[in-house]
Protein backbone atom coordinates (compact mmCIF):
# COMPACT_ATOMS: atom_id res chain seq x y z
CA UNK A 1 0.00 0.00 0.00
CA UNK A 2 1.42 3.50 -0.76
CA UNK A 3 1.23 6.10 1.98
CA UNK A 4 -0.81 8.82 1.53
CA UNK A 5 0.80 12.05 2.01
CA UNK A 6 1.29 15.44 0.96
CA UNK A 7 4.22 14.35 -1.05
CA UNK A 8 1.83 11.22 -2.95
CA UNK A 9 -0.30 14.37 -4.09
CA UNK A 10 2.65 16.77 -5.14
CA UNK A 11 4.10 13.28 -7.42
CA UNK A 12 0.71 12.49 -8.79
CA UNK A 13 -0.36 16.42 -9.71
CA UNK A 14 3.34 16.40 -11.38
CA UNK A 15 1.88 12.99 -13.35
CA UNK A 16 -1.79 13.11 -13.72
CA UNK A 17 -3.13 11.45 -11.24
CA UNK A 18 -1.88 7.93 -12.89
CA UNK A 19 -0.41 6.45 -10.05
CA UNK A 20 -3.24 6.01 -7.53
CA UNK A 21 -3.77 2.20 -6.43
CA UNK A 22 -6.77 0.53 -5.69
CA UNK A 23 -7.62 1.58 -1.86
CA UNK A 24 -8.82 -2.07 -1.68
CA UNK A 25 -8.55 -5.51 -3.27
CA UNK A 26 -12.21 -7.47 -4.28
CA UNK A 27 -11.03 -10.94 -3.80
CA UNK A 28 -12.73 -14.35 -4.48
CA UNK A 29 -13.23 -15.83 -1.23
CA UNK A 30 -10.70 -18.52 -0.05
CA UNK A 31 -11.53 -21.63 1.36
CA UNK A 32 -11.08 -21.18 5.04
CA UNK A 33 -9.78 -18.49 7.21
CA UNK A 34 -8.71 -17.99 10.83
CA UNK A 35 -11.36 -15.80 11.21
CA UNK A 36 -14.61 -14.92 9.26
CA UNK A 37 -16.59 -11.35 10.42
CA UNK A 38 -19.89 -10.87 8.81
CA UNK A 39 -20.76 -6.82 8.06
CA UNK A 40 -18.67 -5.09 6.49
CA UNK A 41 -19.92 -1.50 8.59
CA UNK A 42 -17.28 0.36 10.69
CA UNK A 43 -17.10 -1.96 13.89
CA UNK A 44 -16.69 -4.84 11.47
CA UNK A 45 -13.76 -3.76 9.42
CA UNK A 46 -12.24 -2.27 12.81
CA UNK A 47 -12.21 -5.67 13.92
CA UNK A 48 -10.23 -7.21 10.73
CA UNK A 49 -8.26 -4.07 11.22
CA UNK A 50 -7.28 -4.82 14.78
CA UNK A 51 -6.95 -8.76 14.57
CA UNK A 52 -4.55 -7.88 12.11
CA UNK A 53 -2.85 -4.97 13.62
CA UNK A 54 -2.46 -6.04 17.40
CA UNK A 55 -3.47 -9.53 17.36
CA UNK A 56 -1.34 -10.62 14.32
CA UNK A 57 -4.15 -12.86 13.06
CA UNK A 58 -4.21 -11.73 9.30
CA UNK A 59 -5.99 -14.45 7.55
CA UNK A 60 -9.45 -13.15 8.30
CA UNK A 61 -12.50 -12.13 5.63
CA UNK A 62 -15.05 -9.50 5.81
CA UNK A 63 -18.14 -10.72 4.57
CA UNK A 64 -20.84 -7.85 3.15
CA UNK A 65 -24.04 -8.57 1.61
CA UNK A 66 -23.81 -5.38 0.25
CA UNK A 67 -21.25 -2.66 -0.14
CA UNK A 68 -18.98 -1.81 2.15
CA UNK A 69 -20.04 0.61 4.59
CA UNK A 70 -23.41 0.87 3.12
CA UNK A 71 -25.40 0.05 6.23
CA UNK A 72 -25.51 2.00 9.50
CA UNK A 73 -22.09 3.15 9.01
CA UNK A 74 -23.33 5.59 5.82
CA UNK A 75 -26.44 6.46 7.31
CA UNK A 76 -25.83 8.07 10.81
CA UNK A 77 -25.47 11.12 12.01
CA UNK A 78 -21.58 11.14 12.53
CA UNK A 79 -21.79 12.16 16.49
CA UNK A 80 -19.12 11.05 18.64
CA UNK A 81 -19.28 11.49 22.57
CA UNK A 82 -18.74 9.76 25.59
CA UNK A 83 -20.42 11.00 28.18
CA UNK A 84 -22.67 8.31 29.25
CA UNK A 85 -23.98 7.92 33.54
CA UNK A 86 -22.19 4.27 34.25
CA UNK A 87 -19.12 3.39 34.68
CA UNK A 88 -19.23 0.29 31.92
CA UNK A 89 -20.39 2.71 29.29
CA UNK A 90 -17.98 5.48 30.51
CA UNK A 91 -15.51 2.91 29.62
CA UNK A 92 -16.26 1.65 26.33
CA UNK A 93 -17.60 5.08 24.75
CA UNK A 94 -13.96 6.78 26.09
CA UNK A 95 -11.77 3.94 25.10
CA UNK A 96 -13.22 5.01 21.72
CA UNK A 97 -12.97 8.70 21.90
CA UNK A 98 -9.16 8.05 22.58
CA UNK A 99 -8.67 6.25 19.75
CA UNK A 100 -10.81 8.66 17.66
CA UNK A 101 -7.69 11.11 18.62
CA UNK A 102 -4.97 9.80 15.99
CA UNK A 103 -7.48 7.27 13.96
CA UNK A 104 -6.30 9.38 11.23
CA UNK A 105 -2.92 9.37 11.20
CA UNK A 106 -3.26 5.44 12.49
CA UNK A 107 -5.02 4.66 9.54
CA UNK A 108 -3.52 6.97 7.29
CA UNK A 109 -6.60 8.34 6.03
CA UNK A 110 -8.68 11.01 7.10
CA UNK A 111 -11.59 10.08 9.06
CA UNK A 112 -11.86 14.46 9.66
CA UNK A 113 -12.70 13.89 13.39
CA UNK A 114 -13.70 17.22 14.47
CA UNK A 115 -13.43 17.71 17.85
CA UNK A 116 -15.76 20.41 17.72
CA UNK A 117 -18.06 19.79 21.12
CA UNK A 118 -21.29 18.19 21.81
CA UNK A 119 -23.62 20.24 23.67
CA UNK A 120 -26.71 18.59 25.52
CA UNK A 121 -29.55 21.31 26.05
CA UNK A 122 -31.75 21.14 29.50
CA UNK A 123 -35.60 22.75 28.91
CA UNK A 124 -36.88 22.08 32.48
CA UNK A 125 -35.77 21.33 36.38
CA UNK A 126 -35.92 17.58 35.70
CA UNK A 127 -33.34 17.89 32.76
CA UNK A 128 -30.80 20.02 34.67
CA UNK A 129 -31.10 17.73 37.64
CA UNK A 130 -29.93 15.10 35.41
CA UNK A 131 -27.38 16.69 33.72
CA UNK A 132 -25.48 17.85 36.38
CA UNK A 133 -25.39 14.25 38.01
CA UNK A 134 -23.96 13.19 34.37
CA UNK A 135 -21.54 16.10 35.02
CA UNK A 136 -20.32 14.58 38.08
CA UNK A 137 -20.50 10.85 37.46
CA UNK A 138 -18.74 11.58 33.97
CA UNK A 139 -15.95 13.50 35.83
CA UNK A 140 -15.96 10.77 38.22
CA UNK A 141 -14.76 8.60 35.57
CA UNK A 142 -12.02 10.92 34.00
CA UNK A 143 -14.68 11.78 30.78
CA UNK A 144 -14.66 15.83 30.44
CA UNK A 145 -18.19 17.02 30.75
CA UNK A 146 -19.24 21.06 31.78
CA UNK A 147 -22.56 22.79 32.80
CA UNK A 148 -22.91 26.24 30.73
CA UNK A 149 -25.32 29.26 31.67
CA UNK A 150 -28.22 29.61 28.80
CA UNK A 151 -25.95 32.76 27.86
CA UNK A 152 -22.61 30.59 27.79
CA UNK A 153 -24.54 27.95 25.46
CA UNK A 154 -25.24 31.09 23.38
CA UNK A 155 -21.65 32.20 23.08
CA UNK A 156 -20.71 28.57 22.43
CA UNK A 157 -23.82 28.33 19.30
CA UNK A 158 -24.61 31.68 18.49
CA UNK A 159 -27.85 30.37 16.55
CA UNK A 160 -29.38 29.23 19.52
CA UNK A 161 -32.39 30.50 21.10
CA UNK A 162 -32.32 30.87 24.58
CA UNK A 163 -35.20 33.18 24.60
CA UNK A 164 -37.69 32.76 27.68
CA UNK A 165 -40.65 33.05 25.43
CA UNK A 166 -40.08 29.82 24.06
CA UNK A 167 -42.54 27.01 24.13
CA UNK A 168 -38.87 25.42 25.82
CA UNK A 169 -36.98 27.64 26.94
CA UNK A 170 -33.33 26.28 27.86
CA UNK A 171 -32.36 26.42 31.14
CA UNK A 172 -29.00 25.37 30.43
CA UNK A 173 -26.80 22.92 28.61
CA UNK A 174 -24.34 20.06 29.21
CA UNK A 175 -20.73 20.44 27.28
CA UNK A 176 -18.17 17.76 26.07
CA UNK A 177 -15.69 19.51 24.57
CA UNK A 178 -13.46 16.10 23.13
CA UNK A 179 -17.12 15.35 21.79
CA UNK A 180 -17.82 16.11 17.98
CA UNK A 181 -18.47 14.62 14.47
CA UNK A 182 -16.02 12.60 12.10
CA UNK A 183 -16.75 11.63 8.22
CA UNK A 184 -18.36 8.06 8.51
CA UNK A 185 -17.62 6.88 4.93
CA UNK A 186 -14.18 7.51 5.27
CA UNK A 187 -14.11 5.92 8.73
CA UNK A 188 -15.23 2.39 6.86
CA UNK A 189 -12.94 2.85 3.69
CA UNK A 190 -10.25 4.13 6.37
CA UNK A 191 -10.32 0.91 7.76
CA UNK A 192 -10.87 -1.35 4.59
CA UNK A 193 -7.90 0.16 2.99
CA UNK A 194 -5.52 -0.22 6.59
CA UNK A 195 -7.21 -3.77 6.87
CA UNK A 196 -6.87 -5.05 3.52
CA UNK A 197 -3.20 -3.50 3.04
CA UNK A 198 -2.15 -6.00 5.77
CA UNK A 199 -3.69 -9.02 3.95
CA UNK A 200 -7.69 -8.36 4.74
CA UNK A 201 -10.11 -10.48 2.78
CA UNK A 202 -12.77 -7.76 2.25
CA UNK A 203 -15.63 -9.70 -0.30
CA UNK A 204 -18.69 -7.74 -0.82
CA UNK A 205 -22.00 -9.00 -2.59
CA UNK A 206 -21.78 -11.93 -0.36
CA UNK A 207 -24.58 -12.72 1.88
CA UNK A 208 -24.07 -15.35 4.56
CA UNK A 209 -27.28 -17.99 4.35
CA UNK A 210 -26.38 -20.43 7.32
CA UNK A 211 -23.71 -20.82 9.97
CA UNK A 212 -22.52 -24.49 9.51
CA UNK A 213 -21.72 -26.19 13.04
CA UNK A 214 -20.00 -29.48 13.73
CA UNK A 215 -21.64 -32.40 16.12
CA UNK A 216 -19.80 -31.00 19.28
CA UNK A 217 -21.84 -27.37 18.43
CA UNK A 218 -18.93 -25.52 17.42
CA UNK A 219 -18.85 -23.24 14.75
CA UNK A 220 -17.01 -24.47 11.30
CA UNK A 221 -17.32 -21.67 8.65
CA UNK A 222 -20.70 -19.90 7.01
CA UNK A 223 -22.62 -20.82 3.95
CA UNK A 224 -22.85 -17.49 1.85
CA UNK A 225 -23.91 -17.04 -2.07
CA UNK A 226 -20.18 -17.13 -2.87
CA UNK A 227 -19.68 -20.57 -1.55
CA UNK A 228 -18.74 -22.11 1.81
CA UNK A 229 -16.48 -20.11 3.60
CA UNK A 230 -14.31 -22.35 6.39
CA UNK A 231 -13.91 -21.01 9.96
CA UNK A 232 -12.91 -21.60 13.47
CA UNK A 233 -14.17 -17.97 14.27
CA UNK A 234 -16.72 -16.39 13.61
CA UNK A 235 -17.80 -12.75 14.46
CA UNK A 236 -21.10 -11.34 13.39
CA UNK A 237 -21.27 -7.40 13.64
CA UNK A 238 -24.55 -7.32 11.43
CA UNK A 239 -26.14 -4.94 13.56
CA UNK A 240 -30.17 -4.56 12.40
CA UNK A 241 -29.73 -7.97 10.56
CA UNK A 242 -28.05 -9.49 13.95
CA UNK A 243 -31.12 -11.40 14.92
CA UNK A 244 -31.27 -12.84 11.40
CA UNK A 245 -27.56 -14.82 11.25
CA UNK A 246 -28.05 -15.47 14.94
CA UNK A 247 -30.65 -17.35 14.07
CA UNK A 248 -28.91 -19.17 11.55
CA UNK A 249 -26.43 -20.26 14.22
CA UNK A 250 -29.64 -21.49 16.75
CA UNK A 251 -29.52 -18.11 19.19
CA UNK A 252 -32.07 -16.73 19.32
CA UNK A 253 -31.26 -12.48 20.86
CA UNK A 254 -32.82 -9.95 22.78
CA UNK A 255 -32.77 -7.78 20.26
CA UNK A 256 -35.57 -5.62 18.33
CA UNK A 257 -34.74 -3.66 14.67
CA UNK A 258 -36.47 -0.52 14.28
CA UNK A 259 -36.06 2.35 11.45
CA UNK A 260 -34.33 5.21 12.63
CA UNK A 261 -33.91 8.29 10.30
CA UNK A 262 -31.68 11.17 9.62
CA UNK A 263 -32.03 13.51 7.04
CA UNK A 264 -29.48 16.58 5.64
CA UNK A 265 -31.08 20.44 5.04
CA UNK A 266 -29.29 22.05 1.28
CA UNK A 267 -25.43 23.46 1.63
CA UNK A 268 -25.83 26.72 3.56
CA UNK A 269 -22.67 29.02 5.35
CA UNK A 270 -21.06 27.65 8.16
CA UNK A 271 -23.90 28.71 11.06
CA UNK A 272 -23.82 25.69 13.49
CA UNK A 273 -20.09 24.97 15.30
CA UNK A 274 -21.04 22.63 17.42
CA UNK A 275 -23.36 19.11 17.66
CA UNK A 276 -27.17 20.31 19.66
CA UNK A 277 -28.80 17.82 21.23
CA UNK A 278 -31.86 18.02 22.70
CA UNK A 279 -33.74 15.11 24.90
CA UNK A 280 -37.08 16.92 25.64
CA UNK A 281 -37.75 18.15 22.19
CA UNK A 282 -36.08 15.55 20.71
CA UNK A 283 -33.31 16.77 17.89
CA UNK A 284 -30.05 16.59 17.54
CA UNK A 285 -27.89 18.72 14.54
CA UNK A 286 -24.54 19.52 13.80
CA UNK A 287 -23.58 20.79 10.23
CA UNK A 288 -21.42 18.98 7.71
CA UNK A 289 -18.20 20.22 5.65
CA UNK A 290 -20.35 20.57 2.87
CA UNK A 291 -22.25 22.69 4.70
CA UNK A 292 -25.53 20.94 5.58
CA UNK A 293 -27.64 21.01 8.47
CA UNK A 294 -27.31 16.98 9.83
CA UNK A 295 -30.53 16.44 11.90
CA UNK A 296 -31.29 12.90 13.54
CA UNK A 297 -35.14 12.12 13.67
CA UNK A 298 -36.55 9.39 16.05
CA UNK A 299 -37.23 5.83 15.56
CA UNK A 300 -40.37 4.57 14.17
CA UNK A 301 -42.62 2.10 16.95
CA UNK A 302 -42.23 -1.10 15.16
CA UNK A 303 -40.37 -3.54 13.84
CA UNK A 304 -39.05 -3.07 10.27
CA UNK A 305 -36.19 -4.52 7.97
CA UNK A 306 -37.23 -1.26 5.70
CA UNK A 307 -34.49 0.96 5.64
CA UNK A 308 -37.04 3.83 5.80
CA UNK A 309 -39.59 5.02 8.12
CA UNK A 310 -42.58 7.50 8.37
CA UNK A 311 -42.61 10.78 7.58
CA UNK A 312 -44.55 12.00 10.89
CA UNK A 313 -41.39 11.16 12.70
CA UNK A 314 -39.18 13.69 10.26
CA UNK A 315 -41.95 16.53 11.10
CA UNK A 316 -41.71 15.73 14.70
CA UNK A 317 -37.78 16.14 14.55
CA UNK A 318 -38.04 19.55 12.54
CA UNK A 319 -40.53 21.03 14.77
CA UNK A 320 -37.86 20.51 17.11
CA UNK A 321 -35.35 22.10 15.04
CA UNK A 322 -37.34 24.79 14.09
CA UNK A 323 -37.92 25.60 18.09
CA UNK A 324 -34.22 25.80 19.02
CA UNK A 325 -33.35 27.44 15.81
CA UNK A 326 -36.05 29.71 14.58
CA UNK A 327 -33.57 31.19 11.98
CA UNK A 328 -34.09 27.24 10.01
CA UNK A 329 -37.66 27.34 9.48
CA UNK A 330 -37.35 28.52 6.15
CA UNK A 331 -34.59 26.32 4.83
CA UNK A 332 -35.04 23.17 2.65
CA UNK A 333 -34.44 19.77 3.49
CA UNK A 334 -33.06 17.97 0.64
CA UNK A 335 -32.64 14.18 1.38
CA UNK A 336 -33.93 11.81 4.22
CA UNK A 337 -33.06 7.85 5.05
CA UNK A 338 -33.07 5.54 7.61
CA UNK A 339 -31.19 2.69 8.99
CA UNK A 340 -32.46 -0.06 10.76
CA UNK A 341 -30.96 -0.27 14.32
CA UNK A 342 -30.68 -3.23 16.28
CA UNK A 343 -32.09 -2.08 20.21
CA UNK A 344 -31.11 -4.44 23.23
CA UNK A 345 -33.86 -4.28 26.33
CA UNK A 346 -31.36 -2.11 28.50
CA UNK A 347 -30.09 0.02 25.79
CA UNK A 348 -26.47 -1.64 26.02
CA UNK A 349 -24.35 -3.30 23.57
CA UNK A 350 -23.56 -7.03 23.39
CA UNK A 351 -20.02 -7.47 22.68
CA UNK A 352 -19.48 -10.85 24.03
CA UNK A 353 -18.63 -14.44 23.04
CA UNK A 354 -22.14 -16.80 22.72
CA UNK A 355 -23.10 -20.17 24.10
CA UNK A 356 -21.99 -21.36 20.73
CA UNK A 357 -18.08 -22.26 20.52
CA UNK A 358 -16.42 -20.06 17.97
CA UNK A 359 -19.15 -17.45 17.58
CA UNK A 360 -19.04 -14.10 18.97
CA UNK A 361 -21.13 -11.27 18.64
CA UNK A 362 -20.87 -7.37 18.58
CA UNK A 363 -24.64 -5.85 18.28
CA UNK A 364 -27.05 -3.92 19.97
CA UNK A 365 -25.59 -0.72 19.78
CA UNK A 366 -29.31 0.64 18.81
CA UNK A 367 -29.34 4.61 18.00
CA UNK A 368 -25.92 5.39 19.00
CA UNK A 369 -22.97 3.18 17.13
CA UNK A 370 -20.94 5.34 15.38
CA UNK A 371 -19.26 7.06 18.18
CA UNK A 372 -17.69 4.11 19.41
CA UNK A 373 -16.68 2.13 16.29
CA UNK A 374 -12.52 2.09 17.17
CA UNK A 375 -13.15 1.00 20.86
CA UNK A 376 -15.79 -1.63 19.77
CA UNK A 377 -13.85 -2.71 16.78
CA UNK A 378 -10.64 -2.76 19.67
CA UNK A 379 -11.78 -4.56 22.15
CA UNK A 380 -14.04 -6.92 19.72
CA UNK A 381 -10.88 -8.09 18.04
CA UNK A 382 -9.69 -8.62 21.29
CA UNK A 383 -12.88 -11.10 22.25
CA UNK A 384 -12.14 -12.98 19.33
CA UNK A 385 -8.28 -13.38 19.14
CA UNK A 386 -8.12 -14.65 22.99
CA UNK A 387 -11.17 -16.41 23.33
CA UNK A 388 -11.83 -13.77 26.34
CA UNK A 389 -13.39 -10.32 26.99
CA UNK A 390 -11.09 -7.09 27.22
CA UNK A 391 -11.77 -6.08 30.70
CA UNK A 392 -13.63 -3.42 28.66
CA UNK A 393 -16.16 -5.23 27.58
CA UNK A 394 -16.44 -7.62 29.72
CA UNK A 395 -19.93 -6.23 31.16
CA UNK A 396 -21.41 -6.44 28.13
CA UNK A 397 -22.17 -9.92 27.66
CA UNK A 398 -25.07 -11.81 26.45
CA UNK A 399 -25.51 -13.37 29.99
CA UNK A 400 -26.75 -10.73 31.58
CA UNK A 401 -30.27 -10.70 30.94
CA UNK A 402 -30.45 -13.74 32.26
CA UNK A 403 -28.35 -12.76 35.80
CA UNK A 404 -30.15 -8.95 35.71
CA UNK A 405 -27.10 -7.46 35.80
CA UNK A 406 -28.05 -5.17 33.17
CA UNK A 407 -26.10 -2.02 31.96
CA UNK A 408 -29.43 0.21 32.12
CA UNK A 409 -28.29 3.24 29.82
CA UNK A 410 -31.69 3.99 28.36
CA UNK A 411 -31.81 7.34 30.96
CA UNK A 412 -28.48 8.20 29.31
CA UNK A 413 -29.50 8.34 25.78
CA UNK A 414 -29.12 11.92 24.34
CA UNK A 415 -33.15 11.42 22.81
CA UNK A 416 -35.19 8.63 24.03
CA UNK A 417 -35.77 6.75 21.33
CA UNK B 1 -47.15 6.21 7.86
CA UNK B 2 -48.70 2.97 8.18
CA UNK B 3 -52.70 2.89 7.80
CA UNK B 4 -53.95 0.02 10.15
CA UNK B 5 -56.88 -1.93 10.12
CA UNK B 6 -58.65 -2.12 13.99
CA UNK B 7 -60.21 -4.80 14.26
CA UNK B 8 -62.87 -3.54 16.39
CA UNK B 9 -63.61 -0.56 14.90
CA UNK B 10 -63.65 -2.42 11.44
CA UNK B 11 -61.80 0.25 9.56
CA UNK B 12 -58.41 1.71 8.55
CA UNK B 13 -57.35 4.71 10.44
CA UNK B 14 -53.78 6.11 10.57
CA UNK B 15 -50.48 4.71 12.41
CA UNK B 16 -50.77 7.93 14.55
CA UNK B 17 -54.03 6.39 16.33
CA UNK B 18 -52.12 3.48 17.24
CA UNK B 19 -49.25 2.46 19.24
CA UNK B 20 -46.93 -0.92 18.73
CA UNK B 21 -47.22 -3.26 22.11
CA UNK B 22 -44.74 -5.66 20.95
CA UNK B 23 -44.84 -8.95 20.26
CA UNK B 24 -47.38 -11.23 19.74
CA UNK B 25 -48.17 -14.39 21.87
CA UNK B 26 -45.65 -14.24 23.98
CA UNK B 27 -47.05 -16.18 26.74
CA UNK B 28 -46.43 -14.70 30.63
CA UNK B 29 -46.32 -17.81 33.09
CA UNK B 30 -49.56 -18.64 35.41
CA UNK B 31 -46.65 -18.73 38.34
CA UNK B 32 -44.10 -16.21 37.53
CA UNK B 33 -42.55 -17.14 41.02
CA UNK B 34 -41.54 -20.48 40.04
CA UNK B 35 -40.08 -19.74 37.29
CA UNK B 36 -36.40 -20.16 36.10
CA UNK B 37 -33.90 -17.41 35.04
CA UNK B 38 -33.98 -19.51 31.69
CA UNK B 39 -37.48 -18.87 31.19
CA UNK B 40 -38.00 -15.26 32.62
CA UNK B 41 -35.43 -14.46 30.41
CA UNK B 42 -36.80 -15.90 27.17
CA UNK B 43 -40.38 -14.59 28.25
CA UNK B 44 -39.44 -10.98 29.11
CA UNK B 45 -36.55 -9.93 27.24
CA UNK B 46 -35.75 -12.70 24.35
CA UNK B 47 -37.67 -11.48 20.85
CA UNK B 48 -38.22 -12.87 17.44
CA UNK B 49 -37.67 -10.03 15.35
CA UNK B 50 -37.94 -11.85 12.21
CA UNK B 51 -37.27 -10.32 8.88
CA UNK B 52 -40.30 -11.12 6.91
CA UNK B 53 -43.78 -12.55 8.73
CA UNK B 54 -44.27 -10.78 12.27
CA UNK B 55 -47.30 -11.56 14.81
CA UNK B 56 -47.57 -8.55 16.41
CA UNK B 57 -49.76 -6.62 18.91
CA UNK B 58 -50.96 -3.08 18.25
CA UNK B 59 -53.27 -0.60 20.34
CA UNK B 60 -56.03 1.82 18.84
CA UNK B 61 -55.01 4.08 21.99
CA UNK B 62 -56.16 6.97 20.43
CA UNK B 63 -59.63 5.23 19.17
CA UNK B 64 -61.01 2.47 20.93
CA UNK B 65 -58.17 1.62 22.70
CA UNK B 66 -58.43 -1.75 22.93
CA UNK B 67 -55.35 -4.38 22.11
CA UNK B 68 -55.86 -6.63 18.88
CA UNK B 69 -53.45 -8.57 17.10
CA UNK B 70 -52.16 -8.03 14.00
CA UNK B 71 -49.52 -10.35 11.18
CA UNK B 72 -47.34 -7.79 9.57
CA UNK B 73 -43.89 -8.24 6.79
CA UNK B 74 -41.41 -6.75 8.07
CA UNK B 75 -39.56 -5.96 4.56
CA UNK B 76 -42.38 -4.12 2.92
CA UNK B 77 -44.23 -3.06 6.08
CA UNK B 78 -47.46 -4.38 4.41
CA UNK B 79 -50.01 -5.46 6.79
CA UNK B 80 -51.17 -9.41 5.89
CA UNK B 81 -54.02 -9.03 8.85
CA UNK B 82 -55.09 -7.96 11.73
CA UNK B 83 -57.38 -10.12 14.44
CA UNK B 84 -58.66 -9.35 17.94
CA UNK B 85 -56.60 -10.39 20.71
CA UNK B 86 -57.35 -13.91 22.56
CA UNK B 87 -57.84 -15.39 18.92
CA UNK B 88 -55.08 -17.79 18.16
CA UNK B 89 -52.31 -17.35 15.93
CA UNK B 90 -53.67 -17.64 12.58
CA UNK B 91 -52.45 -20.91 10.59
CA UNK B 92 -53.14 -19.94 7.22
CA UNK B 93 -52.17 -15.71 5.92
CA UNK B 94 -53.94 -14.37 3.10
CA UNK B 95 -52.03 -13.72 0.04
CA UNK B 96 -48.55 -15.50 1.60
CA UNK B 97 -47.32 -18.78 0.08
CA UNK B 98 -45.72 -21.67 2.08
Amino acid sequence: MKKYSVFAIAREAMRGHKGWEEQWRSPEPKKEYDVVIVGAGGHGLGTAYYLAKEHGITNVAVVEKGWLGGGNTGRNTTIIRSNYLYDESAGIYDHAVKLWDGLSQDLNYNVMYSPRGVMMLAHNVHDVQVFKRHIHANRLNGVDNEWLTPEQAKEFCPPLNISKNARYPVMGAALQRRGGTARHDAVAWGYARAANARGVDIIQNCEVTAVRRDASGAVTGVETTKGFIGAKKVGVVAAGNTSVIMDMAGVRMPLESYPLQALVSEPVKPVVPCVVMSNTVHAYISQSDKGELVIGAGTDQYISYSQTGGLHILEHTLDAICEMFPMFTRMKMLRSWGGIVDVTPDRSPILAKTPVKGLYVNCGWGTGGFKATPGSANVFAHTIARDEPHPINAPFTLERFRTGRLIDEAAAAAVAH
Amino acid sequence: MLLIRCPYCEEERPELEFRNAGEAHVVRSANMAATSDEDFEKYFFIRSNPKGVIYERWRHIHGCARFFNAVRDTVTDKFVMTYKAGEPKPKKLPGVAK
